[in-house]
């Protein structure tokens, strides 16, 4: 991995933001996607363009049956943003929409995208979305966007940010006295609204941290990690 | 009686050179009159492609406006007819800088009366082919983000990006090949200095610059003509390689693999060659100029086109044939989906026209002398090329490695204007050239003269 020297670095090196998804405990209530999209003033889609495919979901539960009817079994999977160490969606951008930030963020400058869609083409999660019209929200929706979270217009590529916003209020919190942000002090919306606590956030750097200790429980694995992307998110899935 | 044979032959030499005289003025004439005569036919026919045109300028600024939802582009198919056209595009574009390049490189005799032809639609394609960046870009009105200029922001752009890469070779391209098609250009455009009044003749006295014909701009001219081609040769490959790498250098399956890039410049030679035989088709017969594309031209462009042919099924055939036998999962989808999936009656056509068709018909020797049936081979030749490029992106994209996200695409009509337009443009622009350059190379098809004379000798 790339190092990046950081004057704003906190003390003890940078952060390694990170998340856990345990698969054993997800019930697939899907309470982590109405969560992101009330955080992250996620554009309503309507019945016309999701049809299309087009609706946008930072966060998505994908559905797998198991066997035939009677005995069918459904595995639910939350895929979002895997915030990749070697990501393919940031090199293949012309003109640095998607880049890394020092604290191991895949992000996406709103500012800079021209819409050229070759990160969602290469992104083997399909976990970029585009915005194919200018956003829009029925009333009284459009009343109750986040003010921290920027309003993205037509042409340009979006996706999880691991709520940045709040990953960069509690640094700047904890930068003004002095010491690192504490495990736990930083919650994204899905996280926070996982009422069986499938979705675990926090500092990789930290080898105390609830992130890195989950993800060496056995039952770890990266999303589709043979690809070589270094995913930040380790799902966490008992084999019977 | 030696007195008696010398001027015998003297008179004969005479009379030869008198014959010779007719025809090279002939050829001027011939060769010059499609830009002079014009009917009305021609009227009508730029009135319907400007139309058409316009329908898809419409369409875009339509799409401009509302946004690129206009397209059937969704997610995880992000890119779809506006790529597949514009890798088409550039395809086409070989047929100039392949055909007249290579033979000119070989100094192949059939070539004069083929280059030009061939040149110009290098030009052309090209053009319409970068105008397709535009059209695919979400947000074209920030074009200039992907141009490396110095900026307050420091910021330059990515060239780890295949992206990038593709906007250098194809700007290096357009700006070659229109060097390419201008140098041979320049006595031609003295000799139209000499025949046209009106406006255009200073057009062309500045077009000509200052050409007079003396035995040291000969030279320099052929000196130019060797360097140009080729470096334009080495250009033409490079350029659909990295347009190949596009694809190959991702992660995206039935697009990540080592024969992308080759395989891509064949398959725009193979393009190419048909554009440029439907293209020699069409002149022939609209100018009636039979006596200088003859049958053997067409007989010969059918041979290279076998051989391109043949070259195009062993590119495809290797590509296909390490993936089915290697049965990576991931790759497999996608090569069912085009094999027995809902992509297999566009796939088993293509093959078909591009193929099976082209091989069959190209090795009889009776039909490569018959122009209609060429023709035709050279439209199901790009019909299928075009499947072909649609067939390495949708199934590819729509066939991601969670199958959660799978999908389908269909084309919007905006996108179907637009795709319309951009064939209708590309025949404007040359139905408009053709009264502007002569669409044979006049002094090259006179120097063919010569070189048949001298070698009567």
């Amino acid at each position: 991995m790339v190092e990046y020297r950081d004057q704003n670095a906190p003390p003890g090196g940078p952060y390694r933001w990170g998340m856990v998804i345990d698969l054993d405990r997800c019930t697939g209530c899907e309470a982590c996607v109405v969560a992101c999209h009330a955080e992250n003033n996620i554009r309503i889609s309507g019945e016309e363009e999701a049809s299309k495919g087009r609706a946008v979901n930072w966060i998505r539960i994908e559905r797998y049956w198991e066997g035939e009817y009677p005995n069918a079994q459904v595995k639910f999977m939350p895929v979002l943003c895997q915030h990749c160490g070697s990501a393919p969606c940031e090199p293949v951008c012309p003109v640095y929409a998607s880049y890394h930030t020092p604290d191991g963020l895949n992000a996406q400058v709103y500012n800079r995208c021209v819409g050229v869609r070759y990160c969602g083409n290469n992104c083997p999660y399909t976990v970029r979305y585009f915005n194919w019209f200018e956003p829009h929200w029925d009333e009284p929706l459009n009343e109750q966007l986040n003010p921290d979270v920027t309003v993205r217009s037509v042409g340009v590529m979006e996706k999880c940010t691991f709520c940045v916003q709040r990953i960069r209020g509690a640094q700047q919190t904890a930068q003004k006295e002095g010491r690192r942000v504490k495990d736990g002090e930083v919650t994204p919306a899905c996280v926070q609204s996982c009422p069986t606590e499938a979705l675990v956030f926090g500092d990789r750097n930290d080898p105390n941290s609830r992130v890195s200790r989950l993800s060496k429980d056995d039952r770890g694995f990266g999303l589709l990690e043979e690809l070589g992307t270094e995913p930040s998110i380790t799902y966490l899935k008992r084999i019977k | 009686m030696e007195a008696r044979k010398d001027f015998f032959l003297k008179k004969q030499k005479r009379a030869g050179e008198k014959e010779h005289w007719n025809l090279i003025q002939k050829t001027n004439d011939d060769l010059l009159s499609p830009m002079f005569e014009t009917g009305r036919s021609y009227y009508v026919v730029v009135a319907v492609l400007s139309l058409l045109v316009l329908a898809a300028a419409g369409a875009w600024t339509y799409q401009i406006k509302t946004g690129i939802g206009q397209s059937g582009l969704h997610p995880p198919i992000f890119w779809g007819v506006y790529i597949a056209s514009f890798v088409f595009w550039v395809g086409v574009s070989h047929s100039g800088t392949f055909i007249s390049g290579v033979l000119r490189i070989s100094k192949a005799e059939w070539r004069r009366p083929i280059t030009r032809i061939a040149e110009l639609m290098t030009l052309f394609s090209i053009m319409v082919a970068a105008l397709f960046i535009f059209v695919h870009l979400g947000r074209v009105w920030r074009f200039y983000y992907l141009i490396p200029y110095p900026n307050q922001r420091q910021i330059w752009p990515n060239f780890r990006s295949p992206l990038m890469w593709d906007a250098a070779a194809i700007f290096t391209y357009a700006t070659s090949s229109l060097i390419y098609l201008y140098l041979p250009l320049i006595p031609d455009f003295a000799l139209m200095r000499e025949r046209v009044t009106g406006w255009r003749r200073p057009l062309y006295r500045v077009l000509a610059l200052g050409w007079r014909g003396t035995q040291t701009e000969w030279r320099w001219l052929g000196m130019a003509m060797r360097i140009i081609t080729i470096l334009i040769v080495m250009v033409m490959i490079s350029v659909h390689s990295i347009v190949g790498f596009d694809f190959a250098v991702s992660l995206v399956p039935g697009w990540h693999s080592t024969i992308i890039p080759p395989y891509f410049v064949v398959g725009a030679i193979h393009s190419g060659m048909a554009t440029v035989v439907m293209g020699l088709y069409f002149v022939r017969k609209i100018y009636r100029l039979d006596g200088y594309i003859r049958l053997e031209h067409f007989d010969k462009m059918g041979k290279l086109m076998l051989l391109i042919t043949l070259l195009w099924s062993y590119f495809y055939f290797v590509e296909r044939q390490v993936v089915w036998y290697g049965k990576i999962p991931d790759e497999m989808t996608v090569l069912d989906s085009i094999l027995y999936g809902p992509y297999a009656p566009q796939h088993w056509a293509m093959i078909a026209f591009n193929s099976v068709i082209p091989l069959i018909a190209l090795s009889i020797p009776r039909f490569r002398r018959w122009p209609l049936g060429l023709m035709i081979v050279g439209i199901l030749i790009n019909i299928a090329m075009y499947i072909e490029r649609i067939l390495i992106i949708v199934p590819s994209l729509g066939h991601p490695r969670l199958p959660y996200a799978w999908g389908r695409y269909f084309p919007s009509w905006v996108e179907l204007t637009i795709l319309v337009g951009s064939f209708s443009f590309f025949l404007l622009l040359y139905v408009l050239a053709i009264k502007f350059v002569p669409m044979i190379a006049i002094w090259e098809e006179k120097e063919g003269i010569l070189h048949g004379r001298y070698e009567e000798r």
